[in-house]
């Protein structure tokens, strides 16, 4: 039983791993950009196929394919705001939220046109997973916390240390005073994108090195991500991390009394409760 | 020459004007308060300084130039710092950051900028990593107000600057203010607290309804009875 | 094609057109009159379906059934397990604002599908109902013409409160708040009030739905289908306008089911993609409205109903 508890646990870490990477964009995004960025699952989806292209294709190794496959997506992230949100700055925020599921379908059916249905690996065989103190442990699952530990350090050390970085997080404070102190916010939204672009893509590529890649494994990332920044706080990336762990390990912990298929219930109902009592979330979020 | 002419301006945010016909003068290194009565434009008065109201007719001219029509980040770059009322600081950031943030535009200087403001409100440097949101209101107004003079401003707008204080903070703000007009600042001001505010000013407004009162020294305006039973609770 | 194969699409087309004009018009009454982003249509669309579904079937082996109810009254039953489930989600979601009422009605939709699909007991997960009962033996001809009254008589249900007092308020609170918390409405009531009034109409659209494609699994009420479909409708047709989402409900339909008729024609390495490619399509499209038509093919015509007043911070 103790192992059980201790294996849901490793689970539960390494998913929020993922979903953290999703999150801290989602959150950024929405608290700078002002809409819930619909599209970002696919985002991620979008990222994990350009490193499959690079590998399938074009035979490198899975880790030369993580830096050009997340610059992409964050280029790709910007062609949209420049093609479609750009335009809609000054409307509803639910406008822009409908126009971010517009373009998460575009590239949902682009993926899907080019690379199929059907599901794909970044390496045919079977890993063998070893044991460690009980616990079963999947090399692969080393390799995505790993990798989330170090983005999330590359992040925090971008938004701390960066001037970018302190303008986006006043950005995301107080958009009003932000534009007042001069802050350039088309450069600021561009950085977003790609700030959000690059941890959607990372975190893409982990979660399809963790399950499989298939048109549509990130948008059913979708709702736990958002969960994840909703309870974290609305533009707190920390908050947005500590979430994702959150609703994780609920999602995993909730499989000793409920049945699996239902633990994206568990992430939504999470939220709700979130968003009727605490609003703003852990960390007070900006909206 | 005049600092700031504010001429017969009639405005609003879009809707009615608040504004009807209203003028304001200030030369270089005043201290310049606005007061009345709730909804008579105090506010309206000091941001149409700052391009953030619709102006309809009539001038706002700065160091001699027709700033009328410009918008807010163009403004700050000419010399007029503007310090709102609520939400003025960057609250999770830390009193460096929303410094550093203050002076994102200088090209050169920035260190040099915060060392002159911790200079002038030593509190600052103490609790240069706290995060803004996190201090008392009276520190928090210290911060709002270095965040705003991190330009070096000819010119510092004032939106109630003491509200919500206590008693002691709301000392300590006017203080502070006294100590940034020394350093060389002008100062515009919208305040409640109308009595100690005209003690340190030196020309006072008084608008009603969108239009000027009365107009005289901080000192003029104090001795006023009209003025003082109508607006500065006798 | 032949011409009696071309008529039977189109009565197949015109019908199904209008089981979404419903939903579209349902839509219209929350989103266009009081301004409630409701993501989660696709829930009310499938509780009505499974409910009526469930009532009017024969008996089956291994889920509930057998109630063998007339279809009429699975369609109230439908209307009415709807009002339950939305008056049950509106306590929660009606006072949340814009974007948050959006995410949390996702999810409601969400968490309803995925009961569905793994209550075996009661739904037959995703297996799906067959076998429901269809009005007049299916005839599509008088099948069409009971839809094309229903949706007559939704219309003027919906262009009737939009008019009426009721709706008045609706309208006001919708473009200033305060003013009608001022004026003593309570705001959440009416928009308690549309919002269920709103769900009930899906929940018959899932009814009508149900009844008239004869079997229903999980699969038609996913967030696509159920409920970016009816939004990409009422923002073409003009949201706050009835007449425009109406004929939007019927525009976007000829449309979508325009990329099913032109995917036919992809060549055969392509058709296997044919579904990705009608979602490209149906992407594209969602996002041209949005750029060129943000109002819609008939905006509606804007009244002021409360004089603005412009509240600015601080007092003046």
């Amino acid at each position: 039983m103790a192992t059980d508890l201790l294996q849901l646990l490793y689970y539960g870490l390494v998913y929020g791993a993922i979903v953290a990477l999703g999150a801290i964009g989602v959150s950024l995004i929405f608290g700078i950009l002002r809409f819930a960025n619909f599209s970002h699952g696919d985002l991620m989806t979008t990222g994990s196929y350009v490193a499959l292209a690079l590998v399938g294709w074009l035979g490198w190794p899975l880790w030369a394919a993580v830096a050009p496959a997340a610059i992409a997506t964050g280029v790709i992230a910007i062609v949209l705001d420049r093609l479609f949100y750009r335009h809609l700055r000054r409307t509803a925020p639910v406008i822009l939220l409908i126009a971010s599921f517009g373009s998460g379908l575009i590239l949902r059916s682009i993926v899907q046109i080019i690379f199929g249905p059907d599901n794909h690996v970044y390496r045919t065989g079977i890993s063998i997973p070893f044991r460690w103190q009980g616990l079963v442990i999947t090399p692969d699952s080393l390799w995505v916390l790993g990798g989330a530990i170090v983005m999330v350090i590359l992040v925090h050390l971008f938004l701390s240390h960066t001037r970018m970085g302190k303008s986006m997080r006043a950005m995301s404070d107080n958009m009003d005073l932000a534009l007042v102190s001069g802050i350039p916010a088309e450069r600021v939204v561009m950085w977003t994108w790609i700030i959000g672009g690059i941890l959607a893509a990372i975190g893409g590529i982990l979660l399809s090195m963790d399950t499989k890649l298939h048109p549509t494994v990130g948008y059913h990332e979708l709702l736990p991500i958002f969960a994840a920044a909703i309870v974290g706080g609305i533009g707190r990336p920390y908050g947005a991390i500590l979430g994702a762990f959150i609703i994780s390990l609920a999602m995993q912990y909730s499989t000793l009394i409920i049945s699996p298929a239902y633990m994206p219930a568990v992430a939504f109902t999470i939220m709700l409760v979130v968003l009727i009592i605490r609003p703003s979330g852990l960390f007070k979020g900006t909206l | 020459m005049n600092l700031l002419e504010i001429n017969d301006v009639y405005g609003g945010y879009g809707g009615g004007d608040i504004l009807k016909g209203v003028s304001l003068n200030m030369e270089a290194r005043d201290i310049v308060v606005i007061v009345g009565p709730n909804g008579a434009g105090k506010s309206t008065l000091m941001k149409s300084a700052f391009g953030l109201v619709s102006i309809r007719s009539g001038l706002v001219r700065f160091d001699g130039s027709d700033i009328t029509r410009l918008r807010p980040d163009k403004i700050v770059r000419r010399g007029i710092s503007y310090v709102p009322q609520e939400k003025n600081v960057f609250p999770t950031l830390s009193v460096e950051e929303n410094l550093q943030i203050g002076g994102y535009i200088l090209k050169e200087n920035l260190k040099k900028r915060i060392e002159a403001i911790y200079a002038m409100f030593p509190r600052l440097a103490e609790r240069r990593r706290q995060a803004a949101g996190s201090m008392s209101g009276g520190e928090r107004q210290m911060v709002a107000m270095g965040r705003a003079l991190m330009l070096d401003p000819k010119l510092l707008l004032l939106d109630e600057p003491t509200a919500g204080l206590s008693p002691a903070y709301i000392d300590q703000t006017f203080d502070s203010v006294k100590q940034i007009n020394d350093n060389g600042v002008g100062i515009l001001m919208v305040e409640q607290n109308a009595k100690q505010a005209l003690a340190i000013a030196s020309r006072g407004y008084v608008l009603t309804n969108g239009q000027n009162r009365h107009e005289d020294t901080g000192a003029g305006l104090l001795a006023n009875r009209e003025v003082a039973e109508m607006f500065l609770g006798g | 094609m032949e011409l009696i194969n071309l008529l039977n699409y189109a009565l197949f087309f015109l019908t199904l057109a209008s089981v979404y004009a419903i939903l579209t018009l349902a839509l219209n009454l929350q989103w266009g009159l009081t301004g409630l982003f409701n993501l989660g249509i696709a829930g009310f669309f499938a509780v009505g379906a499974y409910t009526s579904a469930i009532l009017t079937t024969p008996e089956h082996a291994g889920y509930v059934g057998g109630f063998d109810l007339p279809i009429f009254v699975g369609a109230i039953a439908a209307m009415i397990t709807s009002s339950i489930v939305a008056v049950i989600i509106g306590l929660i979601t009606v006072r949340l604002r814009t974007d948050y009422l959006a995410i949390a009605s996702i999810g409601v939709a969400e968490i309803i599908r995925l009961y569905f699909k793994n209550a075996e007991w009661l739904t037959n997960g995703v297996r799906g109902i067959p076998g429901i009962p269809r009005p007049f033996g299916g005839q599509p001809v008088l099948l069409l013409l009971l839809l094309l009254a229903i949706v007559i008589a939704v219309y003027f249900l919906v262009e009737r409160a939009r008019i009426s007092p009721w709706g008045r308020v609706l309208r006001a609170q919708r473009e200033n708040e305060d003013g009608t918390l001022a004026a003593g409405k309570n705001t959440n009531r009416f928009r308690l009030e549309s919002f269920v009034v709103g769900s009930a109409l899906m929940g018959l659209a899932g009814a009508l739905y149900a009844h008239f494609i004869g079997f229903i699994t999980p699969q038609a009420f996913q967030p696509l289908y159920g409920t970016f479909l009816v939004w990409v409708m009422l923002i073409a047709g003009g949201s706050g306008n009835t007449l425009g989402a109406l004929l939007g409900g019927f525009a976007i339909w000829l449309i979508w089911s325009g990329t099913q008729i032109l995917a036919d024609f992809l060549p055969s390495t392509l058709s296997t993609q044919a579904g990705a490619v009608r979602v490209l399509l149906i992407g594209l499209l969602l996002e041209i409205v949005l750029l060129l038509r943000p109002q819609g093919l008939i905006p509606e015509k804007r009244t002021a109903l409360v004089p603005r007043k412009k509240s600015d911070k601080g007092k003046g």
